[in-house]
This record gives C-alpha cells, sequence and structure tokens, in this order.
C-alpha cells in the first residue's frame, strides 16, 4: 500500500498568483574561515573559533580562502550559472555581530550570475546570480521579547564571523507554495551532493528568505514584494508565503497597498510581523574592497572543476526515471537519499521499475544494508509474477537489509507461498454473504469499501494474500 | 649629526658597542627634551632595554642579530604593537593594547632593532601638522614654534631630535614624505605593496604604506629591506621579495632622465613657495651636473590629485573606522541601547577631523553621489596614473618640492581645512598611482628651516628612486 496522499496545495483566493523569489545564504564546509585560518566548525564553544582577523581588530587584514572560491564556482556551475571575474566588495551598516561594521560581499561583480535550476516536477527556476561573503556573528539578545530593540542585553558569538557563505538569489519565478518548497529541498540536494555545504536549516548553515508578492491572474507586472526573513525549516517557509500572500491580498482587497518592508515569521504564532521598512532602510555605501585583490579564474580552473563534478540530483532523477519507466518527480525521493544507484543497478539486474521505487521509498528510508542489487532483483521477480505478495516482500526485503542473503531461501523459510485464488474466492465468497450491504455498497460503485474487505482478508489469511490480486478477483465478482 | 642606524648596528654586530649602551644613549636624549618635542606617545624604555640586552647576549653568544642589530626605532602609533598600548593618537582606543605584532614589528625585530617607543601622530594618520593629536601636538625640533607636519610629524621629530636613528611612518598622501621634509630627514613611501599593511591600522586602506624615516638614504634604504618583501597575511603585497635597494647607492646618475614637474615647481599649482621652488632648481642642476638629463616636464593631471584624494581617502576611511564602535574594544560610553552607545562612543572618542573626514567619506559613498564623487576621483586616479606612464617613458624619475612651504607655526592652518590640505599637494599623486616617492632633505628655505626635495618614480622603481636620492643627498655640500 501506498502512502503517497496528494499534497493539498494552498490556495489562494480565486484570481490571485503567487510571486516569489527566494534568497538563500548557505554556509560553505570548508575546513576554515572565508578570510583566516580559524576553525570554520558548528556548535563549538562560544568565541573559541577567532582570531584578530575575523574580530575585525584594527590593523587586521583579510587572506582569501582559496577553497572556498573553488566551492563557489563548484556551486555556481552545479547551478547552469556563468562564472565570472569578481569583485569583492564591503557592505557597510553597523550591527554588534558585524566585527568591522561591514560585510565583506560582492556588489556588482558576482562570481556566478544567470543559471537556473529544474525541480523535480520539471519546472525551471532561474538564478539571478550566487556571490561569495562573510557570515556575520550570532547574537542572542537577552531579557524583552529576544529582539534586539528591547533585549535587556546581548551576546555575541564570532565563531560564525568569516564563516563563507554563498548568497543564492533566484529569479521571482516561483508561482506556487510547493514549488517554493521544492527549490530549497532541491537546492539543499545540490548542496549536499556537490559536498559544498551541510545545509542543515535547523543549524543555519542555510538559511531561507523569502520575497513575496501577489498579483491578479493573467497579468505580468511585480507589485511591491516583502522579504519575509528568519524562517527555520522547509515548512515554515510553506506558511510563511502562504501567511504573507494572503496578507497582500487582503490588504488589496480593503484598498490598500502592502508596504515594501523587511518582515520576520513568527513561527510560533504563524504569522510575520513587520521589520524595518525598505524605505528608509540604511544605504550600504558599497565600494570594491581595498583589502583584496579582484578574482580572475582562468579558463583552466573553471573547466577543472566542472570536470570533477559529480552528477546532479536533477541528471541523477532523469536517469532513474529513464530506468524505471517512471515520471522524473515520482524517483525525486530515492534520488534525494541516495539510492539511485542500488536503483539502477537492480533495475538494470532485471527489476520491474515500479516495485524496486516503491520498495525504496516506503521500506527503505532507514538504509539498504546488506541488500544487494541482484537480490533485489529477484526479489522484485518473485513479487512481480506473484510468488510473494506486497506484504510478504517486505517481510524479506527486511531481512536482505539485515543480513542479505537469497530471497527465495528466505521467503521459504518463513513459509510464504503464494495462496491460490481458490483459497481466496472461499474467504471472499464467506465475506460477501456475511456483510450483503457493504458488498451492494462496493458493487454499485463506492470504492471506500473496498479497504474493509481487503482488510478482512488480510485478517484471514495473516497478511499472506497478494492485495493485487485480492482486488482483481473482487473487480471480478463486482463485473460478473 | 647623530651616529647612523648602520654606524651603531655595524658597531653592535662587532660586539664594539653594547645596544643597551645604545638605548640608554638615546633614552638620555628623550629625557632632555621629549618635554618640549611631544614626540611620543609613549617611551617603551623598559622594553627597549630589555631588547637591547637580548641583543647584546645573542651576541656574546656569537650570533648575528641582524642588519639593525641594536638600533634604536621609533613607531609610528598606529602599528600593533602585542600587549604594548596602540593608540592611533585617538581617544576612542587610549586603552587599547594589541593582541598581536604588525608585520612590521616582527620584522625588525627579526632584524635586531630595538623598538623605544610609541610615536604621535594626528588622529588616525589624518592630517598635515600632528596637530589633530587627541594628546596634544608635537613640535618640529628645529623650531618648536612649528609644527613638525604630519601626520607621522612624532616619527620624524623623533629622528630629527636624535631619540632615534631610524623611525616608521605611514604615508597615505604624503603623511611620511612631508613631515621628513619640514624636520630636515629622509622620508620614504615605498611601492604600495611593498610593505605589509598588516598590523597598520587602516586610514585609507588603498593609498596607505609604510615608510622609513632616517637620517641618510642609506640608513633609510637598510630599515626598507629590513621591512619590505612579501607578506602572506596582507593580500595586497606583492609577491617578491625585498628590493635591493642598498645595492644600488652608490651607482650614481650618470645617463639618467630626469624631468622636474612643472605643475609642481611653480607652473601650474599656486602657493609653491619661491625658496622651496629655488631648492628644487639647486636638485635638479645638481642631477645634471652628476650626469643626468634634466627637463621641465609636464604631468597634467596630478592638479586633480588633491582632490581626488580627498573623497577617495576619507570614503575608505569612512569605512575602515566604522569598527570602533565600543563594542569590543576601546572606548565604550554607555547608552539606552546600541545604537545610541555607538553614537555616544564615537562623538566621544573621535576629534573634528576625524568626524569631518567620516562625514565625507560617507557622502562621498552615499547611493546617488557615489558615481559623482567616488567614482569620478576613481576616474581621476586612472587619469593620473595614466599620465605618469606618458612621463616614465621619457624619464626614470621625476622630481619636484615635497612640501608646499617649510614648517609653518603651530595653530596657523587649524581653523582652516582646505589650507591645511593643499600641504600634500605635491605627495598625493604619488599615493593615488601607487607609485615610491621619497623626500631628501636639501638646504633651508629663507627661514632657515629644512626644504625636502621629493624624487618620484614608476611603479616598483624603488631601487632607481634611492639610487637618485642618493646621489642627490652626494650633492650637498
Amino acid at each position: 500500500m501506498t502512502d503517497t496522499a496528494p499534497v493539498v496545495e494552498p490556495t489562494l483566493p480565486d484570481g490571485w498568483e503567487l510571486v516569489v523569489g527566494l534568497e538563500v545564504h548557505c554556509e560553505l564546509s570548508t575546513a576554515t574561515k572565508l578570510f583566516c585560518g580559524c576553525r570554520n566548525r558548528f556548535g563549538d564553544d562560544p568565541n573559541t573559533n577567532v582570531c584578530p582577523v575575523c574580530l575585525g581588530l584594527p590593523g587586521s587584514l583579510p587572506v582569501l580562502n582559496g577553497s572556498a572560491v573553488d566551492y563557489a564556482m563548484r556551486l555556481g556551475l552545479a547551478l547552469n550559472c556563468t562564472v565570472n571575474p569578481a569583485v569583492f566588495a564591503r557592505k557597510n551598516y553597523f550591527y554588534p555581530d558585524m566585527p568591522k561594521d561591514y560585510q565583506v560581499t560582492q556588489y556588482d561583480l558576482p562570481t556566478s550570475t544567470d543559471g537556473h535550476l529544474e525541480l523535480p516536477d520539471g519546472t525551471v527556476v532561474g538564478i539571478e546570480r550566487a556571490h561569495i561573503e562573510e557570515d556575520t556573528g550570532k547574537s542572542t539578545h537577552v531579557g524583552g521579547s529576544g529582539r534586539i530593540h528591547d533585549a535587556t542585553h546581548s551576546l555575541v558569538d564570532y565563531n560564525r564571523a568569516g564563516i563563507p557563505l554563498v548568497e543564492i538569489v533566484s529569479r521571482p519565478d516561483i508561482r506556487t507554495v510547493e514549488s517554493a518548497r521544492a527549490y530549497a529541498s532541491e537546492l539543499r540536494a545540490i548542496l549536499t551532493s556537490i559536498d559544498v555545504s551541510d545545509a542543515k536549516m535547523e543549524e543555519g548553515s542555510m538559511r531561507v528568505d523569502a520575497n513575496v508578492s501577489v498579483r491578479p491572474i493573467g497579468s505580468d507586472e511585480l507589485r511591491t514584494r516583502c522579504e519575509v526573513k528568519n524562517i527555520n525549516s522547509i515548512r515554515s517557509l510553506g506558511r510563511a508565503i502562504e501567511y504573507e500572500a494572503n496578507r497582500h491580498i487582503d490588504l488589496y482587497d480593503s484598498g490598500q497597498t502592502p508596504r515594501q518592508e523587511t518582515r520576520h515569521w513568527d513561527e510560533a504564532n504563524g504569522r510575520s510581523t513587520s521589520g524595518r521598512s525598505k524605505e528608509d532602510s540604511e544605504d550600504y555605501r558599497y565600494f570594491p574592497e581595498p583589502d583584496l585583490v579582484p578574482l580572475d579564474p582562468t579558463g583552466a580552473q573553471v573547466d577543472a572543476i566542472a570536470e570533477a563534478m559529480p552528477p546532479l540530483p536533477s541528471a541523477r532523477r532523469h536517469a532513474l526515471a529513464d530506468a524505471a519507466g517512471l515520471e522524473a518527480g515520482s524517483v525525486a525521493l530515492v534520488v534525494e537519499r541516495g539510492q539511485d544507484e542500488l536503483a539502477l543497478a537492480a533495475i538494470s539486474a532485471g527489476a520491474d521499475g515500479g516495485i524496486v521505487i516503491k520498495h525504496l521509498e516506503n521500506n527503505l528510508a532507514d538504509g539498504t544494508g546488506e541488500l544487494t542489487a541482484e537480490s533485489f532483483a529477484a526479489l522484485a521477480a518473485m513479487e512481480a509474477d506473484g510468488r510473494l505478495s506486497a506484504t510478504q516482500a517486505k517481510t524479506v526485503l527486511t531481512d536482505l537489509v539485515a543480513s542479505g542473503g537469497d530471497p527465495t531461501s528466505i521467503a521459504a523459510a518463513h513459509g510464504f507461498e503464494a495462496m491460490d485464488t481458490g483459497e481466496l474466492d472461499a474467504i471472499l465468497d464467506r465475506l460477501i454473504a456475511d456483510n450483503p450491504d457493504e458488498w451492494g455498497r462496493f458493487v454499485d460503485g463506492d470504492r471506500k469499501v473496498q479497504g474493509f474487505f481487503v482488510g478482512q482478508i488480510m485478517k484471514a489469511t495473516k497478511g499472506q494474500a497478494d492485495g493485487k490480486v485480492v482486488n482483481m478477483l473482487m473487480q471480478q465478482r463486482a463485473a460478473g | 649629526m647623530a651616529t647612523t642606524a648602520l654606524e651603531v648596528a655595524s658597531a653592535v654586530r662587532a660586539g664594539e658597542r653594547s645596544a643597551r649602551a645604545v638605548v640608554e644613549e638615546h633614552l638620555a636624549v628623550i629625557g632632555e627634551r621629549e618635554a618640549e618635542v611631544h614626540a611620543f606617545n609613549l617611551v617603551m624604555a623598559d622594553e627597549a632595554r630589555e631588547r637591547a640586552d637580548a641583543v647584546d647576549a645573542a651576541v656574546a653568544a656569537g650570533s648575528d642579530p641582524g642588519p639593525l642589530a641594536g638600533v634604536p626605532v621609533a613607531l609610528k602609533d598606529n602599528m600593533c604593537t602585542r600587549g604594548v598600548p596602540t593608540t592611533c593618537s585617538s581617544r576612542i582606543l587610549a586603552q587599547w593594547r594589541p593582541p598581536y605584532d604588525a608585520t612590521t614589528v616582527e620584522r625588525l625585530t627579526a632584524a635586531g632593532a630595538v623598538i623605544i617607543g610609541k610615536t604621535n601622530l594626528d588622529e588616525f594618520a589624518m592630517g598635515s601638522s600632528t596637530e589633530n593629536s587627541a594628546f596634544g601636538p608635537t613640535k618640529n625640533p628645529h623650531d618648536t614654534s612649528r609644527v613638525p607636519g604630519g601626520s607621522s610629524g612624532g616619527s620624524a621629530a623623533a629622528v630629527a631630535a636624535g631619540f632615534a636613528p631610524l623611525a616608521l611612518g605611514s604615508d597615505t598622501g604624503g603623511s611620511v614624505r612631508q613631515p621628513a621634509a619640514l624636520c630636515g630627514v629622509v622620508g620614504v613611501k615605498p611601492t604600495y605593496g611593498a610593505v605589509s599593511r598588516y598590523g597598520l591600522l587602516a586610514f585609507a586602506s588603498s593609498l596607505d604604506q609604510i615608510g622609513p624615516f632616517a637620517h641618510t638614504v642609506a640608513d633609510a634604504a637598510t630599515l626598507y629591506e629590513a621591512i619590505a618583501g612579501h607578506d602572506p597575511r596582507d593580500s595586497t603585497s606583492i609577491p617578491e621579495p625585498a628590493a635591493p635597494v642598498s645595492s644600488w647607492l652608490d651607482d650614481g646618475v650618470d645617463g639618467m632622465r630626469v624631468g622636474v614637474i612643472s605643475e609642481l615647481s611653480g607652473g601650474g599649482i599656486e602657493g609653491i613657495a619661491s625658496d622651496v621652488q629655488a631648492r628644487v632648481r639647486v636638485a635638479a642642476d645638481a642631477l645634471a651636473a652628476a650626469g643626468a638629463t634634466v627637463e621641465e616636464t609636464s604631468v597634467p593631471s596630478v592638479i586633480y590629485g588633491l582632490t581626488a584624494y580627498y573623497l577617495i581617502a576619507p570614503a575608505e576611511a569612512s569605512s575602515n573606522l566604522a569598527r570602533y564602535d565600543g563594542v569590543r574594544y576601546g572606548l565604550r560610553v554607555d547608552g539606552p541601547n546600541t545604537e545610541a552607545m555607538n553614537v555616544a562612543t564615537r562623538t566621544a572618542g573621535f576629534g573634528d577631523e576625524v568626524k569631518r573626514r567620516i562625514m565625507l567619506g560617507t557622502y562621498a559613498l552615499s547611493a546617488g553621489y557615489y558615481d559623482a564623487y567616488y567614482g569620478k576621483a576613481q576616474r581621476v586616479r586612472t587619469l593620473i596614473i595614466d599620465d605618469f606612464a606618458a612621463a616614465y617613458e621619457k624619464y626614470d624619475v621625476l622630481l619636484s618640492p615635497t612640501s608646499p612651504t617649510t614648517a609653518f607655526e603651530l595653530g596657523a592652518k587649524v581653523a582652516d581645512p582646505m589650507t591645511m590640505y593643499v600641504n600634500d599637494v605635491c605627495t598625493i599623486p604619488s599615493n593615488l598611482a601607487g607609485h615610491p616617492a621619497i623626500s631628501v632633505p636639501y638646504g633651508v628655505g629663507d627661514d632657515g628651516l629644512p626644504v625636502g626635495v621629493q624624487v618620484l618614480a614608476p611603479l616598483m622603481g624603488d631601487v632607481t628612486m634611492f639610487r637618485v636620492a642618493a646621489a642627490l643627498e652626494r650633492s650637498l655640500p
């Protein structure tokens, strides 16, 4: 039995369309920070991975971490971007967790531009840019609501200051909440598969801000957007976008317009609150960072990174879907779990793609253990030709994962053999006799009672019956 | 003249003089005149004695402490010294002790030098008279009613007064060369990137360069060689070893081509005093007499250098000085919230000139003004580089005054920043271009005070620059 209940797409009121662009910050998993030799590690005691450079002490100077640049270029290429000569710039604003009171980032000349990312369902989202910058320290505001404006004091941990980030800015191409979630998942899958970031939203190594606006369906205008920050999970991302879109629609419906501003997502209360207004926002006074020289990667450097690129999730999905004879979207989970290699091997050893994907999705979430492609293929063949029911196959699979072996002998050891249909027919006769009303409803097309009959038969056979066979028998009886 | 650094080092290395005795002699001179001159923010007597003893111990043990063995060096108080206050002559850093040494400090130590104190400067190196120090002005040892120039006025005065044979300053728009000229000592601004800026408290990062003060060109060359050379901690450091500038000092200028910049020698910018112009002509004649071809030449865009500088330098400074916010180190003046604390700290901690430049720079970088100010200034910078490149097709070095006038009276220009800024008109173009330039003391003006002649050279032309400077020095009576 599969449990892929369709996700209920949160809908906007009739006539409105969502317009979303996402800005994703991901911390690169380099050994050291962007401009100094301090360790880049999450969870260490506060202010232990610091030095004059990442504390921004007077007189200190940045020295660029070459690995961070390589990681950023690899990411740019994975997002189908053009990798360009780049210039670091200073973004000037005061904040206690930013040691120099400016952030070194890339402004008008970023490393990567003009790419795209393909979602599992085939939707393509444009990538405007992916630029390198340094992370800030982490503030903990004590007292009041826990935000800076009413705190009694703040604690700052500079371990995070100077950790390399890439900020990936999408184009406002996202039209549904589901696509926004899928974009974040897909990006996470890319980041981890090319090994440039842990991409853990809960640890802050991947942070998603959503630029949300709405417009009447059919219009191509871009209306006032709000940037929603403090989104801590992919689930929150969906909730935050939905909330924000509906807030905008309510404003338009009452004759108002949203104000362009940064808003703070409040997960506990399921709403966003106003942050600073973009109108009176600070002027960051960007200018080229004079302490660093321009980045000018050679063609050979970029080519070497491209050549060493592992297969990306979208390519892996297409490869597996083609082999399994399924849609790319339906193998996404298997690829995300990194089980596509096993699946491909099992399929090429003769297994039915649908059965392989079904087991990987539903029964192998915790890993494939000792399961080999050959035994997986043999099991799938037994299931496909009716020698094992789905339930029996799952039992055998569990043993194969735990200790390997031959599926035929494991099935025999469990005493599994498919029941002949005569036995099932007899049970079904008895059930129909005992439950005439239910059977009548089934015959009249009420599919809700199907589960009742299947369940009773499974109970009577202690799970040995093949659900597919039972369904087939019931359809035949009802038609006949 | 006091003994040179080379003489001191040679005697110490040979075991003929103890480094400790050298330090004591200089501390004695400091004791006599420091109250009057105020060259230092801090005299490091104990540290210097300890360090000198270590140098002597090394010599006694048969090892060579290095080319600056036992030579006292005065350090501008904007270079980090581990555990020793580094103030930039600002209230905002009055209590700050860096946890690390600047690269130049490490290299001085490695060369056997003895740091004898931290010298006064215009706050954050912003000024041309050392009157912008939060700790009071430095006086010119030649006439204590006069300024020593700035911003490295303390370092220039320390060498001129005999407090140390050598000093380091930093030069963003002339802050080594102009006080060297006014105090009658040699002052060098190396090619940008020749000397590491790691540990130099930044004023304007794309212009700042550390450079030597000395009595002689040879001493300056030795100090240059000790501190120059690639430093992986400074991304703008030239990935080459120090240029061997000392090796060429005696080679003369026979056959060299020298251009006297007309715009800076009475033919363009106003305010170049006639007695200063006269000394430049004497210097030009001396080089001609030594075998060089000397001509007047035009570098037209240098007249825009001052304007471009006073946009670029404050712009970078406005960003570089943002970190002095009371959060992590230095002065903190409390307030009801973070922003109020930042404002109160910076209001109390910075002097007027620093505030003025932060405001200028903030404005120049602001949205809507960036192109008209910062952007345009950068284009002027390119123009100056192009004009210099054209001039260096015809000439090996260029010549000009270092400062428009000799040392002026304390207080004379404090009220009018623009008059003060004009002091740097001859020195700024080299910073904008990143080129090396040196000021050589070349006689006196009508008032009997020192005049400096500036030798400018193209990028990485430090060797040629020193060679011409040495020839000029030899031409003096």
